[in-house]
C-alpha cells in the first residue's frame, strides 16, 4: 500500500514580477486538522504565494496537489469545489444581505443549485445555515443585515462561509488582521478547534506572533521569496535566521512597520 | 494625394469639436463618477449664448470675446448645478446623478426654445477665418486649420493643468482613487465643483466654437452626446489623452470610411467602440476600474420576500387594476395597456440592473427585438397572435444571448456602454435593412386578433403578463439564483471564492432580462399595431433606466411604482402640453432631491423610521465626502 | 414668462373643453397631432395656419351650422406616442376625423391606426410616397405634394441640364432614400446618357459635412443632387461654399426653396440651386394674397410653408365635413374622394385613385437679396401633371 498524499503539497513554486522574484522555490506540505502559520516580513511573498495557492495568481514553476490532485492553474472557484475555504485579510461578505443569506449563498454553490430559478432561498439548507452560525458563534445575528457587522463578527461569519462546503482545507489570510487583541484570540480558538474537530487542515498567514506561536502546529517562514525555516514554534522560535529576520530588528508584531519603512 | 491629405485634415478638424467635448465629460467623470447626461445640453447652451452675444457684439473681439464669455457663463451655470443639485446627491446610489442630469436635459431643450425662438439659428462665419486656404487644388476652410491646431493647443493646456498645478495632481489623483484624496483631507466639495466648472466650460466652449460651422438649434444636445460618450469610452474613462485620440480615430474613420461605404457614418463609431471594449475593456488609455463602490450602495435593510400581508395587498391592488374596465373607456384602458407593458419592460431592466448589478444603457435593444420578433412573424409567416406572442421574444433572448455574452465580460460603466453599441447595432439594422425592416417607416398592421382586440381585453392580456412577469421576476430575486446574482453584484471576490461562476450568473440574468423585456416589446407591438426602430433607440433606454432610477435603485419593486410613475405623467404630460419635456425634467429633478433614493427607496425608509424610533445607524454609508470635511 | 402664460393658458383651454363638452350637438372636433416639442420651427407656422383657417371657417358660420374646433396633440416625434395622440382623440374626444403629422414614420403609423380603427385621417405634411401607394388605405389622404410628385417636378428641370455626371447627397432614412431612388429613376428616363458618380448618406441630423463635401468633390460630379435640410443644409452649404463645391456645378435641390429652411442660410444662401419651394413674397394670385393678407395681420410675421399646409389641412377637412354632412367615416371617405376646392395656392382636387391631392409646389432657383436668400424665376406646378398614370398606381396601391 502506497502511502496516502498529504493533504496539501506545495512543490517548487516559483513567481516573478518583471524580474522580481517574488517567489522561489517555495515547498512544504500540509497534513489533515494540522494548523499552519505562513509567516514573514512584509514583502516576503507571502500574499503572492497564498494566492497562488488559491488560484487567484498562477505561478511560474511548481506544483499544487489537494490530496494529490493537481490544482495549479486552477480557477479559486474550481479550487473552492476540491474542497477549499478560504478568508480574506479585507473580509468579502454579500454586504447587502443577512447574515445568514452570506452562508446560504455558499450552501447554494455547495449544493449545486446556483441555476435553480424558481426554489425558495430565504428556506434553503435553513438548518444546516444556523448549525454553520452557530458553530462560529454567531447564531444570534442570522437576521442582521451584513452590512450592519462589527469587523470582528465579519470575521467569524466569512469562517462559517469558508466552513459551508465542508472543506477539507481552509486558507486563511491574515485572520485576525483589524481584530481587537481579544478577538484574536477567539477567533483562532474557534479556528483550532473546529479544525481538529472536522481534521480540516488550516494554512494561515499572520502578522502577530502571538498568535502564531499560541495557534499554530507547525510555522513556515518565508523571507524574500524564500522559505527560510519550518519547523514546530519552538524550533522557530529559536531559529537564528528568522531571528535575524526579525528578532533582530526588534519585537517581533513591531516588524511589519520597519518593513514597510525600509522597502 | 492631395485629395486624401485634405481629408485627413478635415477628419482632424471634426475630432477637434468632438474632442473638446469629450475631454470635459471625460473629466467629470473620471473624479465625480457622475454620468453627466446634460454634457450636450451644456455645449447647447454655449452654442445659444455664444450666438447672442457674437450677433450682439461686432468686429473680431466682438466674435472672440463672445465665444469665450460664453463659455465662462455657461461654466458658471454648470457651478450652480453643482452646487445646487448634484451636491446633494453624491451619496446616492452610483447612476442616480444620470437621474438628476436627464431631468435637466430634458428641461433645457424646452428652455432654448422658450428663450431663444423655434427657428434654426446661422451665426457669423469667424473673422479672420471665413475663407479657404488652397492646397494643390485643393480648399482647407481656413477655419478648420484654426480648430486643427486648437485640438492639440487644449490638449497640452489640460496636460499642463494635471501635471504642473497642484489642483492638476489632485484630479488625477482623484480620478485614481476616490477615497485617497479624502484621507488626504482635500476639501472635495470644492475639488468636484472647480472639476464640474471645468468640464462645463470645455462643452460649452466646444459648442460656442459650433457658430462658425453649424446651425444652432434646440436638438444639438442630443446629436453629440451619445457620440461623445462613446469617444470617452473608446478612448479610456478619465484619460484626456485617450479622449483625443479616440476622437481623432473616431473621426477620420468617419471621414475615409465615406468614400467606402457612404451609409456608414450612421453606426461607425458603435462599431468602433464596440470592437475596441471586446479587444480592450477600459478603452484604449484607459485603467482597469477599482474594484470598490459597487452598483447599489449598501441597503441596511436587506431584501425580504413579502410577508403575507403584503401579498395579500398586492394582489388586492392587481384585482383593482383588473377592475379598471368596469368604469374606463377605450382611452384610459390603452393608457393602462402600454403602462403594463412598461412594467414589464422596467422590472426587466431592475432585474439585471438592480439584482444584476449590471446597469444596461441598451434595455431597449431587447424590447425592440421582441417586437420586431412578433411583427416578422404575424406579417411574414402571417402566425396567430398566441403563437407570435409566444415566439416573438425568443428574438430578444436570442439577441440577449448573443450581445450579453460579450457584455458580462465587463463591468460598471464600460458594461453600460457596450450594450449601447449593441442597441445601436441592433437599431441601425433595423433603420437601414429597408427590405425586411421597413426602415424607419417600420412594419405596419401587426394587429392584435379578434379576442385580444377589444381595449378592455387587451388591457386584461396586458395586465395579466405584467402580474406574471413581476411575481415570477421577484420570485427569481430570492430563490437560490438570485441570491447567487446578488452575491456575484456584492463582492466578486466572495462569489468566486464560494464556487461561483459570476459570468455564466450574470449572463443567464442578462438573458432572463433580454427575453421579459422581449415579452414586454411582443405585447407593444401589438399595443401600437407597429413597430419601429424608435422601439430600439436610445431613448427608450434611457427611459428604462429612468424608470428604474425613479422607483429606487436599491429596492425590490420600485421599478414598478416607478414604470407607472414615470409613464402615467408621460402620457399625461405629453397630451396636456407641448412642453412635457420641461415639466417632467422638473418633475425628474424635484424627485431626485426629494427623493434621494427613489420613490419606493424614500417610502421603504419613511416606515422604517416609524418602526425603529431612532434612525438606522449606518456608519458604512459614510462615504469619502464626509470625510473630507 | 411665456411658460406660465401658456399653462394659464393650457388651464383655460381644459376648462372651455369641459365648458364645450356639454355643448357638443354645436360642435365639430377635429383632431390634430404634429411633433410640436421635437420640430418647432416647422410646426409653429403650421400652428398658426391652422389656427388661422379655423377662425375664417368659423367666422363664415362654421360647418353647416356647427362651430369647428380643433384638438391638437403633441406626437414628440415618436410613431407610438402619436398613436396614443391619436387613439386619445378618437376614444375620448370623440374626433369626426384625425388630420395632421410631419414626420412621414408617424403618418404611416397613424393611417395605419386609422385604417385599423376606421376614422378619416387626412395627413397634412409627410412627404413618404407609401402613405398613398405601397402602404395606401381606405381611410387615409394627404395633403401635400409627395416625394414622387417634389421629384419629378425637379427632375422636369433638371433633366434639360447640360450636366451628366451626378452625384447625390441625402439624408440616410426612408425619405432621403425615396427621395434619391425617384429622381434617379426619372432622370434616367428621360436621359439615359446621364452617369451617377457618387452618393453620400449622412445621418440625418448629425451630418459630418467637411468630409462629405469633400468626398462628393473628389468624385467631380457636374451636377449634385441634395435631399439634406434644416441643420444639415446649413453645414453642407457652410462647407460647400467654403470648399468650393458649389462653383460651376449645378446643384438641384429638394424643399430648399421653403422659407423653413432657406431663411436660415441668410447671406449664405447658395445661387442658383434649382429647388422646389414657397416663394410667398413673389406669388401674386387673388387667393395667395388674401391668405397672406389674413395671415400677416392675425401674426405680424410672414407665412412659411407650414403655415400653407396648416392653413390648408384645416380648410380642407372642413370642405370634407361640410360636404359630408356627417361624422361618418364612410360619408367623409366618399365626400373626399374627387373633392375639389381652392387653395391659396390655386384649386386642387383630392383624387380617389390614390387619395393624393393635387396641390402642387414651387419650382425656382435661389438668388441673394439684401443678405437674404429667396426664390427666383418660380413658378406653380401642379400636381396633377407630376403623379404617374392611373395604371401604374393600380399596380402600386393595394386593394382596398
Amino acid at each position: 500500500m502506497s502511502v496516502a498524499p498529504p493533504l496539501l503539497a506545495v512543490e517548487g513554486l516559483s513567481k516573478s514580477y518583471g524580474g522580481i522574484h517574488a517567489v522561489r522555490g517555495v515547498s512544504f506540505s500540509l497534513r489533515a486538522g494540522e494548523i499552519l502559520a505562513l509567516i514573514g516580513p512584509n514583502g516576503a511573498g507571502k500574499s503572492t504565494c497564498f494566492d497562488m495557492l488559491n488560484g487567484q495568481n498562477k505561478p511560474d514553476t511548481g506544483h499544487v496537489r489537494l490530496l494529490g490532485e493537481e490544482t495549479t492553474g486552477k480557477r479559486p472557484r474550481e479550487i473552492w469545489r476540491l474542497g477549499v475555504g478560504r478568508t480574506f485579510q479585507i473580509t468579502a461578505t454579500f454586504a447587502t444581505m443577512t447574515v445568514r443569506e452570506n452562508v446560504q449563498v455558499a450552501l447554494i454553490s455547495h449544493g449545486n443549485q446556483l441555476f435553480n430559478l424558481f426554489g425558495s432561498a430565504p428556506n434553503f439548507d435553513r438548518g444546516e445555515a444556523g448549525r454553520l452560525l452557530e458553530l462560529v458563534g454567531m447564531g444570534g445575528y442570522a437576521d442582521r443585515p451584513c452590512g450592519e457587522l462589527a469587523y470582528g463578527d465579519l470575521k467569524r461569519l466569512e469562517l462559517a462561509v469558508a466552513l459551508a462546503n465542508q472543506p477539507k482545507l481552509l486558507l486563511m489570510d491574515e485572520p485576525t488582521a483589524g481584530m481587537a487583541p481579544r478577538e484574536r484570540v477567539d477567533l483562532m480558538r474557534l479556528t483550532a478547534q473546529i479544525a481538529r474537530e472536522k481534521s480540516i487542515g488550516v494554512l494561515f498567514t499572520e502578522h502577530d506572533m502571538d498568535v502564531v506561536f499560541e495557534h499554530a502546529d507547525r510555522i513556515i517562514v518565508l523571507n524574500r521569496g524564500t522559505l527560510i525555516a519550518e519547523g514546530s514554534p519552538a524550533e522557530v522560535r529559536s531559529n537564528p535566521q528568522v531571528q535575524a529576520v526579525y528578532l533582530g530588528e526588534g519585537l517581533l508584531y513591531d516588524a511589519e512597520h520597519r518593513e514597510g519603512a525600509s522597502t | 494625394m492631395a485629395f486624401y491629405v485634405v481629408q485627413f485634415l478635415t477628419g482632424l478638424a471634426s475630432a477637434a469639436s468632438l474632442f473638446l467635448v469629450a475631454s470635459g465629460l471625460s473629466i467629470i467623470f473620471g473624479v465625480t463618477r457622475i454620468v453627466n447626461f446634460a454634457h450636450g445640453a451644456f455645449y447647447m447652451i454655449g452654442a445659444y449664448i455664444a450666438f447672442t452675444l457674437t450677433e450682439q457684439l461686432s468686429g473680431a473681439l466682438g466674435f472672440w470675446g463672445g465665444i469665450v464669455v460664453a463659455a465662462f457663463a455657461v461654466a458658471l451655470i454648470g457651478v450652480i448645478v453643482e452646487m445646487v443639485l448634484l451636491r446633494r446627491i453624491y451619496h446616492a446610489p452610483e447612476l442616480f446623478q444620470l437621474l438628476a442630469t436627464f431631468g435637466l436635459t430634458l428641461m433645457v431643450e424646452d428652455l432654448v426654445v422658450l428663450i431663444w425662438g423655434p427657428d434654426d439659428l446661422v451665426g457669423r462665419r469667424a473673422p479672420g477665418f471665413k475663407g479657404a486656404v488652397d492646397f494643390f487644388g485643393q480648399n482647407i476652410p481656413s477655419y478648420d486649420l484654426f480648430l486643427i491646431v486648437l485640438g492639440p493647443v487644449v490638449l497640452g493646456i489640460l496636460w499642463l493643468l494635471f501635471q504642473r498645478t497642484r489642483w492638476g495632481v489632485l484630479v488625477r489623483a482623484a480620478t485614481q482613487d476616490r477615497d485617497m484624496v479624502a484621507a488626504l483631507g482635500v476639501n472635495q466639495k470644492w475639488l468636484f465643483t472647480s472639476v464640474f466648472a471645468v468640464g462645463v466650460f470645455l462643452a460649452a466652449l466646444g459648442g460656442a466654437l459650433q457658430i462658425p460651422r453649424d446651425a444652432v438649434h434646440h436638438a444639438m444636445d442630443l446629436r453629440i452626446i451619445v457620440e461623445v460618450f462613446v469617444v470617452v469610452v473608446i478612448g479610456g474613462l478619465g484619460s484626456i489623452v485617450g479622449a483625443f485620440v479616440a476622437a481623432v480615430l473616431v473621426s477620420e474613420l468617419n471621414a475615409f470610411g465615406i468614400l467606402i461605404f457612404p451609409k456608414i457614418s450612421i453606426i461607425l463609431v458603435f462599431l468602433v467602440m464596440a470592437v475596441v471594449l471586446i479587444v480592450r475593456p477600459w478603452g484604449l488609455f484607459g485603467k482597469p476600474e477599482a474594484a470598490a463602490r459597487k452598483t447599489p450602495g449598501l441597503t441596511v435593510d436587506p431584501w425580504r420576500p413579502l410577508t403575507s400581508n403584503e401579498r395579500l395587498a398586492a394582489l388586492a391592488a392587481l384585482v383593482i387594476a383588473a377592475m379598471l374596465p368596469l368604469f374606463a373607456g377605450n382611452y384610459v384602458l390603452t393608457v393602462g395597456s402600454e403602462i403594463a407593458i412598461f412594467v414589464i419592460f422596467a422590472v426587466s431592466l431592475h432585474f439585471l440592473m438592480s439584482v444584476g448589478g449590471l446597469a444596461s444603457f441598451g434595455h431597449a435593444a431587447y424590447f425592440g427585438l421582441g417586437a420586431y420578433g412578433v411583427a416578422f412573424l404575424a406579417k411574414m409567416a402571417g402566425l396567430p397572435m398566441v403563437v407570435c406572442l409566444l415566439l416573438g421574444p425568443l428574438l430578444g433572448c436570442m439577441g440577449a444571448a448573443v450581445f450579453g455574452f460579450f457584455a458580462v465580460q465587463l463591468s460598471g460603466v464600460y458594461f453600460a456602454m457596450l450594450t449601447l453599441a449593441f442597441a445601436q447595432i441592433v437599431w441601425s439594422i433595423a433603420f437601414q435593412w429597408v427590405s425586411v425592416t421597413g426602415g424607419d417607416n417600420g412594419i405596419l398592421g401587426v394587429w392584435p386578433s379578434s379576442w385580444a382586440a377589444r381595449p378592455s381585453h387587451f388591457y386584461w392580456l396586458a395586465l395579466g403578463v405584467a402580474a406574471l412577469v413581476t411575481a415570477a421576476l421577484r420570485a427569481m430575486v430570492f430563490s437560490p439564483f438570485g441570491y447567487a446574482l446578488r452575491a456575484t453584484r456584492d463582492s466578486p471576490l466572495r462569489s468566486e471564492a464560494v464556487g461561483i461562476n459570476a459570468k455564466r450568473i450574470q449572463w443567464t440574468a442578462f438573458v432572463i432580462a433580454g427575453t421579459t423585456a422581449g415579452i414586454g416589446g411582443a405585447l407593444f407591438a401589438y399595443l401600437k399595431g407597429s413597430v419601429f426602430p424608435d422601439n430600439l433607440g436610445i431613448s427608450l433606454s434611457v427611459d428604462a433606466l429612468v424608470m428604474v432610477l425613479l422607483g429606487g435603485v436599491e429596492t425590490v419593486s420600485g421599478a414598478v411604482i416607478g414604470a407607472i410613475v414615470y409613464k402615467a405623467l408621460n402620457i399625461w404630460l405629453v397630451s396636456q402640453t407641448d412642453l412635457s419635456k420641461l415639466v417632467l425634467g422638473g418633475f425628474i429633478v424635484l424627485i431626485v432631491v426629494v427623493f434621494p433614493k427613489g420613490i419606493v427607496g424614500m417610502l421603504e425608509m419613511l416606515a422604517q423610521r416609524r418602526r425603529k424610533s431612532s434612525p438606522p445607524g449606518s456608519p458604512l454609508l459614510a462615504k469619502p465626502i464626509e470625510s473630507a470635511e | 414668462m411665456r411658460a406660465r402664460d401658456y399653462f394659464v393658458g393650457a388651464a383655460f383651454a381644459l376648462l372651455a373643453g369641459g365648458m364645450a363638452h356639454s355643448a357638443m350637438a354645436q360642435e365639430i372636433k377635429i383632431g390634430e397631432i404634429n411633433s410640436y416639442s421635437l420640430l418647432p420651427a416647422f410646426t409653429e407656422p403650421y400652428r398658426k395656419g391652422w389656427q388661422l383657417a379655423v377662425e375664417q371657417v368659423n367666422a363664415a358660420g362654421g360647418i353647416n351650422g356647427k362651430k369647428l374646433v380643433v384638438v391638437s396633440k403633441d406626437d414628440g416625434g415618436k410613431p407610438a406616442d402619436a398613436q396614443t395622440a391619436a387613439n386619445e382623440l378618437v376614444s375620448s374626444e370623440g374626433v369626426a376625423m384625425l388630420t395632421g403629422t410631419f414626420l412621414s414614420n408617424i403618418g404611416l403609423a397613424v393611417s395605419d391606426f386609422a385604417n385599423q380603427k376606421k376614422v378619416f385621417f387626412l395627413a397634412a405634411e409627410p412627404l413618404t410616397d407609401a402613405i398613398t401607394w405601397s402602404k395606401g388605405n381606405k381611410y387615409t389622404f394627404r395633403l401635400r405634394p409627395s416625394n414622387y410628385m417634389q421629384a419629378a417636378m425637379l427632375v422636369e428641370a433638371a433633366s434639360k441640364l447640360p450636366a451628366k455626371r451626378w452625384a447625390t447627397i441625402a439624408p440616410n432614412y426612408e425619405y432621403g432614400q425615396s427621395a434619391v431612388a425617384v429622381f434617379k429613376k426619372l432622370m434616367s428616363e428621360k436621359r439615359p446618357d446621364i452617369q451617377w458618380v457618387d452618393e453620400q448618406w449622412p445621418p440625418q441630423g448629425k451630418i459630418d459635412a467637411g468630409p462629405v463635401v469633400q468626398a462628393v468633390a473628389a468624385a467631380n460630379p457636374e451636377a449634385i443632387l441634395n435631399v439634406t435640410f434644416g441643420a444639415d443644409l446649413v453645414k453642407l452649404v457652410r462647407e460647400g461654399n467654403t470648399r468650393g463645391l458649389f462653383k460651376g456645378r449645378e446643384v438641384v435641390s429638394f424643399l430648399t426653396g421653403e422659407p423653413e429652411y432657406l431663411d436660415p442660410l441668410k447671406d449664405e444662401t447658395p445661387e442658383g440651386w434649382i429647388v422646389t419651394g414657397y416663394p410667398w413674397y413673389s406669388i401674386k394670385t387673388p387667393e395667395h394674397d388674401a391668405f397672406l393678407k389674413a395671415y400677416q395681420a392675425k401674426y405680424n410675421d410672414y407665412p412659411r410653408l407650414g403655415s400653407i399646409v396648416g392653413y390648408q389641412t384645416i380648410k380642407a377637412a372642413a370642405a370634407i365635413l361640410a360636404k359630408a354632412g356627417s361624422t361618418d367615416p364612410e360619408k367623409l371617405i366618399a365626400a373626399t374622394e374627387g373633392l375639389s376646392m381652392p387653395s391659396p395656392f390655386g384649386e386642387i382636387t383630392f383624387r380617389k385613385i390614390d387619395h393624393q391631392s393635387t396641390l402642387g409646389a414651387y419650382v425656382g432657383k435661389t438668388a441673394l437679396k439684401d443678405g437674404k436668400g429667396v426664390m427666383v424665376d418660380s413658378v406653380y406646378k401642379k400636381g396633377s401633371d407630376y403623379l404617374p398614370s392611373d395604371a401604374e398606381i393600380e399596380k402600386l396601391r393595394p386593394k382596398d
